[in-house]
This record gives structure tokens, C-alpha cells and sequence, in this order.
């Protein structure tokens, strides 16, 4: 910490003020949006002519006949979307941390990881579908179909494809969390300890490293948890139908050209907000329960485990959930490509550019759209947690850990929950429907990532460089730009490439914001769900993909090109 | 000029009420004064607290002059202290001129100027030509070089030494610190070297403060 930076700058004045006003970017809308729902929900509305307070709007969602079914399917999905996420990345680092096989996994967590979700789903979908690849490479000879079977599998009433679309992009992201819990608990020592007093790999990792690692990731745990129980996206393309989960079923009430249905959507939300708070609660029960259970456990001193299975069963289940995602997006290549292509053809009788050329020219200003809002609101979001970072570090505002679950409050908060009411509230003051008010919410979206990415390489920083530019006479601000900012240029554009990504997969709040006037690749992909034109779908949700990686790329090579003679930035 | 050479008046730094360093010294220019202890004792709070970085977990009162001037409560690039640490910490995004570059004065105005000093500098450390290098590329001892005169391009008045010599092999280590003590006395610059290591102290030829 440097307490004097003599630079009576207005960018010095605005300094201090940084980390407030990020709180309130991020925190802000979530408390007005959620307000916005509470108020129609208990029929205050008086745009609309609501300006008692009463239950109608409850009573009219508890007599929806499909409430029990699309509630439970909520809490279902969620939960067992999150705890195989969970186990499954549990496994795999319990097993395989410190191996060769783990750095091939840690290098395909990122381009995994930039995969919007909807793209996933997608691919997802071509494949396990009755006529998709799997049955397509089993036929006929294994199952004797020689057309595609009458088989619910797809949006099938379990929500059981939706849980797999949820799990195969939930490993990656709570693996790179673990990750970056592992690096900070010294994990190799405990468990090398462990090993020496006669554990086996498996067992000795789970009573002594996951522990501490899971109270680590407990809040990116959660955001799981309530991001699956409230997808929109995936639960478009992969969820059941009839009835759909809850929050489908908020986004077509919201949608309803009767005005009236708004506070029913929002007694719905305000029902999902509730479902995701019990299931939070729960979790939180069986964490404690389970945490019981482990010690004593630990205390019994067993030490044999299955060592061999967890690693055959982990490698193989991580390599299906990884192989999901690969295939899927080659799958979408192939039939966007797709001439005519019967089943069970392995692969199209013919390859053809109609489709891309057919779409190509829609697809220009849906692009340029989806660029602008993803740049604008990533650069914003990375000034953000710039001044943020550096604020700590010259006036000493170092947040607590209560400040760092904030961060989290975007992500934990359903999407569905409060962008419900912030719609309400910006049709009344006529903010939506345009790009700006679109970028505005992305920024709450984009903002947590960008820092949770950014905030541990810019601490790592080596202070000396500073003290040193400075007693060579640089200021404050020299350091700033003229040290800090190029030594970190990797993790800075890796961090902006994470939100870019972010940016390019969000659907509901583009949607809700842009009142469904704004058109990014993400909103055109996901409507094209239900018309089902397979090679049309490949084509945007391409698009998709090759947009959220393209920074990924650029991540990886500005920096290689512009340090091509600075070997001490090579590793940085 | 009142005073000549740094100055340590009543500097008490304290981190949880423990006394780390409690100094009250003259440094006269030209003057190596050795501060040793032990590795935790508190040698390298004092130099952060000389040229002003000193984190704010630590209590620390007293003054600090430079020839005749209260440079306490100044901003660190405003101190005119110079600095060198156990690691070079060339700025590895810059080449070997441009880590010069970094550190020569603003003072020296125009490009050729600018380049012509650095060159020549670069020729008075052995490392003619070496302007366009990666610093990384550099061996340790050629890098040392390169930092000393990174701060002495900065026209300091007085020099901080945080055991700068400790990762040199012995040969190198001799010829280093011949170089910066030579410099420091042609220049008639106050030095202030914390070490652990007695050779160091031998070497410097100074006054010994001990903390413990």
C-alpha cells in the first residue's frame, strides 16, 4: 500500500469513490429489480391500476395447474444439476490433481468455459436426440432403428437432458474455481502428508484438502445452484415442455400482450425467489449434516479408498462432459454445413454453403449488435474493477469477506427474480427496448466475472516494481500505466475475454431489457429453438461460439506478439 | 548547504506495539552506514519507510532529512532516494535501454540526447550495445549492473542497499559491490546498506547499527 499519490487529478478524485459505485452498478438494480417484482406480486402496481395491496395475484398462480409440476421440476433440476456438478469436479481433483492428465484438463477449461451456454445446449441436443449423433453412430446395427425412434428423450418430462445441459458447463466452471481455491490452500502438502501417514490419494484428498477448498467455493457453488434451478436458456432448448419449468413459464407470462398477466409473472418470481431461497437453505442443512458425517469420518483414521475406480470413473465421466461440449459444437459444424443427410447416415450425403450463405447476410447486424453490447459493456465492467483494484491498493480499501459476498449477489439472485420487476419498473419510466439499457444490465453480469478473474492476478503483483518506479521518481499514476497495467496485460485481457464471453451468452436480461428489440446471436439463437430447422440453428449458434472464443484467441496471442522478446512476461 | 547527507531522527516503527526499529543516525555523504539483524528484524521496514512506501499496518514516527530537507512526509518519486533490492526487478516489458530510460531524468530532453546518455551509461557498466535486450536474457550480474545504474540515471541523493548483493555468486558479488560503493563515493551519495551478511559490513568500511 502507497498511502501518498500527490495527483490532484479528477481521475484521482474519482479514485476513492470506485469501489461504491461498483457495489452500487452491481448491487443497486438487483434491490430495485426485486422490489419492482415484490410490489405487482402482492398486486401493487398502479401503472396498471394496482394500488392495493393484496394476494390475487398469488392466489391466481397456486391455481395454475401446472404450479406443483414446474416447482418441483425447479428444485429437481437445480439440485441435482448442482451436486453432480459438484461430485463430479470433486472426483476428478481428488483423483487426478497434480497429474498429467489434470494440466490437459486445466488447459481445456477456458475455451470450455467460453462456450455460451445456449450454443452447448444446442449441440448437446443434436446429439443425444432420436435422430441425433449417438443414435445415428448406433444404428442399425446396435438398435435396429433405421428411422429415428419415437423416443421422449429431448425435452423429456424428467428435465433430465436439461440437468446433463446444465452439468456439462457447471464442471468447468466450478473446476476453475476449485482451482483457484487449490492454488491458494497449498493443497500438494496436505495431501503428500496424507500420503506419508499411509492414506490413499482419493481418501487422504477428500479429509484433508476438500474441506477447506469448499468453503472456498461455496459461493460459486450456490450461484450454481440458483442459476440452475432458474435457466431460461438451456431450459428452452433442453428442458421439458408441458408444463415447462418455472421460470419458461414467468418469461411467456412476461410476454403476454395482456398487461394483467405482469402480476401474476411476478407472483411467479417472486414464488421462484422463494424456491431458490429454501433450496439454498437446504443445501446449506445437508452441508452440515454432511460436514458431521466427515469428521467423524476423518476421526475413524480409514485410510484405503477405491483409488483406481474414482480415477477410471472421474476421467471417463469428465471426458464424457467435455466430449459433450466438443462434439456438440462439431455437430453443429456438420450440420451447418449439412446437405441432404437421412438417418442413420454417420455424416450428410452432401456438404453445402447454402445456409451460411442464406443467413449470412441477416446475421451481419445481429453481430455487429452483439459486439458492441459485449465490448461496451466488458470495457466498462474492466474500468470498473481497475479503479476498484486500484483504489485498494492506494487508499487501503481492501474489502472484507462480507463485501465479496456482494460480488456474488448478481449471480446468487435469480436472473428471473429481479429483471422481472426491473422491466416492470423501466417500461413505466421508458428506459427499455434500446442497446443502452441492454449494455446496463449486462454490466451487473459482467462485472462480478471480470473481477473474480482479475482481482487475484493484480494482488499477486509484486509491489517492489512499484517502489522502485516510484523512487525512480514515476507517480502514482506512472506506475499505474506505465508498470503495472503492461506487466499484467495477459491477466487483464484474459479477464476481459471472460467477460466478453459473459456478455455474448446472456438471454433473459438482453431479452427483458431490450424488451425484445435488441437482437444479439444469443436471443435469435435460442428463438430459433422451437421452429427446429437444424442447419439454421447450427449457423447462429456458431456465430455464438466463434464470437465468445474469438477473445480467447486474442488473450492468448496480443500477448505472445507484443512480449515476443520479454521472456520474463512469457509465464505471466 | 545546512547539514549535508540523510539524517534519522528519532525513527521508531512499530508494528502491534513491538518495537521493530528505533534509529537515530547521521549519514554523511559519501558515508556507508550498515543496519544489521537477523531476517524478520524489521531492516527492510526501515528503507520502505526512508523512501515512503511503508505499509500501513506499521506505526512509525520521526523524521527523515535530506541534506537539510524534511523529506517525511513527501511522496516517494519526490524524495530523490534511491534504492536497490535484493532482485533487480528490471521492469521485464521494458528492454535494457528502456529500463535506463525509465529511471534517466526527465531533464535530459530530446530523443538523441536521451539515447546518447543511455549509451554511454550503458558503456560505463560493460553493457555497450545492449540497449535493445530482453532484461530477462541478461546474466545476474549484468542485470545488477544495469538496475544500479537504472537508479543512478535518477539522480538521487542518497542510496538505500536492501542486501543487494546477496544473490550474486561470490566472485560477481566483490566486483558489484566495488561498483556501487565507488559510484556512490564518487558521487558523494549518503548510503544506507541493511544486510545480514558481515562480509557486506566489511566491505562498506562504515559505521555498524545493529537491530535485534
Amino acid at each position: 500500500m502507497i498511502p501518498r499519490c500527490d495527483t490532484p487529478s479528477a481521475r484521482a478524485r474519482f479514485l476513492p469513490w470506485a469501489p461504491l459505485l461498483t457495489l452500487a452498478i452491481m448491487v443497486g438494480p438487483v434491490v430495485a429489480g426485486v422490489l419492482g417484482t415484490l410490489g405487482p406480486a402482492f398486486g401493487y402496481m398502479p401503472a396498471l391500476g394496482g394500488d392495493g395491496f393484496n394476494l390475487k395475484a398469488f392466489a391466481m398462480l397456486f391455481d395454475w395447474p401446472g404450479i406443483t409440476r414446474a416447482s418441483v421440476l425447479s428444485v429437481t433440476t437445480g439440485i441435482a444439476a448442482t451436486a453432480l456438478s459438484l461430485l463430479l469436479v470433486a472426483l476428478i481433483c481428488a483423483a487426478w490433481s497434480g497429474s498429467r492428465a489434470f494440466r490437459i484438463i486445466e488447459r481445456m477449461l477456458s475455451p470450455l468455459l467460453s462456450v455460451p451456454h445456449a450454443a452447448a445446449a444446442f449441440g448437446l441436443a443434436f446429439l443425444i436426440a432420436p435422430s441425433g449423433w449417438i443414435a445415428r453412430a448406433t444404428s442399425p446395427w446396435l438398435t435396429g432403428w433405421d428411422r429415428p425412434p419415437d423416443l421422449l428423450i429431448l425435452q423429456d418430462p424428467y428435465g433430465l437432458s436439461l440437468i446433463a445441459g446444465l452439468v456439462v458447463k457447471e464442471v468447468p466452471f466450478l473446476l476453475l474455481m476449485t482451482l483457484a481455491a487449490l492454488s491458494q490452500i497449498r493443497s500438494q502438502q496436505a495431501r503428500d502428508t496424507a500420503l506419508a501417514l499411509g492414506y490413499s490419494p482419493v481418501t487422504g484428498w477428500f479429509k484433508t484438502v476438500f474441506p477447506r477448498v469448499y468453503a472456498q467455493i461455496r459461493l460459486p457453488v450456490f450461484a450454481v445452484l440458483a442459476f440452475s434451478m432458474t435457466v431460461v436458456d438451456v431450459s428452452l432448448i433442453l428442458g421439458p415442455t408441458t408444463p415447462t419449468t418455472l421460470s419458461v413459464q414467468i418469461l411467456k407470462w412476461m410476454n403476454d400482450p395482456d398487461l394483467d398477466m405482469r402480476f401474476l409473472a411476478s407472483a411467479a418470481a417472486v414464488w421462484q425467489l422463494t424456491l431458490v431461497v429454501c433450496a439454498l437453505l437446504l443445501w446449506r442443512l445437508v452441508e452440515l449434516a454432511l460436514s458431521g458425517l466427515g469428521r467423524r469420518w476423518v476421526a475413524s483414521g480409514a485410510r484405503r479408498g477405491a483409488t483406481r475406480v474414482v480415477q477410471t470413473v472421474s476421467i471417463a465421466a469428465a471426458t464424457l462432459s467435455a466430449g459433450a461440449i466438443v462434439f456438440g459444437i462439431f455437430g453443429l459444424l456438420v450440420w451447418s454445413f449439412a446437405g441432404f443427410w437421412s438417418f442413420p447416415d454417420l455424416l450428410p450425403d452432401t456438404f453445402t454453403l447454402k445456409t451460411w450463405m442464406r443467413h449470412g447476410m441477416n446475421l451481419w447486424p445481429i453481430i455487429t449488435e452483439t459486439l458492441i453490447i459485449a465490448s461496451v459493456a466488458t470495457l466498462a465492467a474492466m474500468l470498473l474493477t481497475l479503479a476498484c483494484l486500484e483504489a485498494e491498493d492506494r487508499y487501503g480499501l481492501r474489502p472484507g469477506s462480507r463485501v465479496l459476498w456482494l460480488l456474488y449477489v448478481p449471480l446468487i439472485v435469480p436472473q428471473i427474480a429481479f429483471l422481472t420487476g426491473l422491466q416492470t419498473l423501466a417500461i413505466f419510466t421508458g428506459i427499455d427496448g434500446n442497446r443502452m439499457a441492454v449494455i446496463a444490465v449486462h454490466i451487473i453480469f459482467v462485472l462480478p466475472y471480470v473481477f473474480l478473474s482479475l482481482a487475484d492476478p493484480f494482488r499477486a503483483w509484486d509491489a517492489r516494481y512499484g517502489h522502485v518506479a516510484r523512487a525512480l521518481g514515476a507517480g502514482c499514476d506512472g506506475v499505474l500505466w506505465r508498470v503495472r497495467l503492461p506487466m499484467l496485460l495477459r491477466p487483464i485481457l484474459t479477464a476481459a475475454a471472460v467477460g466478453f464471453a459473459v456478455s455474448i451468452g446472456q438471454y433473459l436480461p438482453t431479452l427483458l431489457a431490450g424488451a425484445g428489440r435488441v437482437q444479439t446471436l444469443t436471443t435469435e439463437a435460442v428463438a430459433l429453438a422451437s421452429g427446429g430447422d437444424r442447419r439454421v440453428i447450427s449457423v447462429y449458434a456458431l456465430s455464438q461460439t466463434a464470437l465468445a472464443l474469438l477473445p480467447f484467441a486474442f488473450a492468448l496471442f496480443i500477448p505472445a506478439i507484443v512480449w515476443r522478446n520479454r521472456k520474463g512476461l512469457r509465464h505471466a | 548547504m545546512p547539514d549535508p547527507g540523510l539524517t534519522l531522527d528519532g525513527v521508531v516503527i512499530q508494528r502491534e506495539r513491538r518495537i521493530l526499529v528505533d534509529i537515530s543516525d547521521h549519514v554523511a555523504p559519501g558515508e556507508v552506514l550498515t543496519v544489521m539483524g537477523p531476517s524478520g528484524s524489521g531492516k527492510s521496514t526501515l528503507l520502505s519507510y526512508i523512501i515512503g512506501t511503508l505499509d500501513d499496518g506499521f506505526d512509525a514516527k520521526g523524521q527523515v532529512m535530506l541534506n537539510g530537507t524534511d523529506i517525511t512526509d513527501l511522496a516517494p518519486e519526490q524524495r530523490h532516494v534511491g534504492i536497490l533490492f535484493q532482485d533487480e526487478l528490471l521492469f521485464p516489458h521494458l528492454s535494457v535501454g528502456e529500463n535506463l530510460a525509465f529511471g534517466l531524468r526527465a531533464t535530459v530532453k530530446g530523443r538523441a540526447a536521451r539515447r546518447q546518455h543511455i549509451d554511454t551509461a550503458l558503456e560505463d557498466i560493460g553493457l555497450a550495445g545492449f540497449a535493445d535486450r530482453d532484461p530477462e536474457t541478461l546474466s545476474g550480474g549484468q542485470k545488477a549492473r544495469v538496475a544500479l545504474m537504472r537508479m543512478l540515471l535518477s539522480g538521487p541523493k542518497a542510496l538505500l542497499l536492501d542486501e543487494p548483493f546477496s544473490r550474486l555468486d561470490t566472485e560477481r558479488r566483490d566486483q558489484i559491490r566495488t561498483l556501487v560503493f565507488d559510484q556512490a563515493r564518487a558521487k558523494g551519495l549518503p548510503v544506507l546498506l541493511v544486510t545480514h551478511d558481515h562480509a557486506d559490513a566489511d566491505a562498506a568500511g562504515g559505521r555498524v547499527h545493529r537491530l535485534t
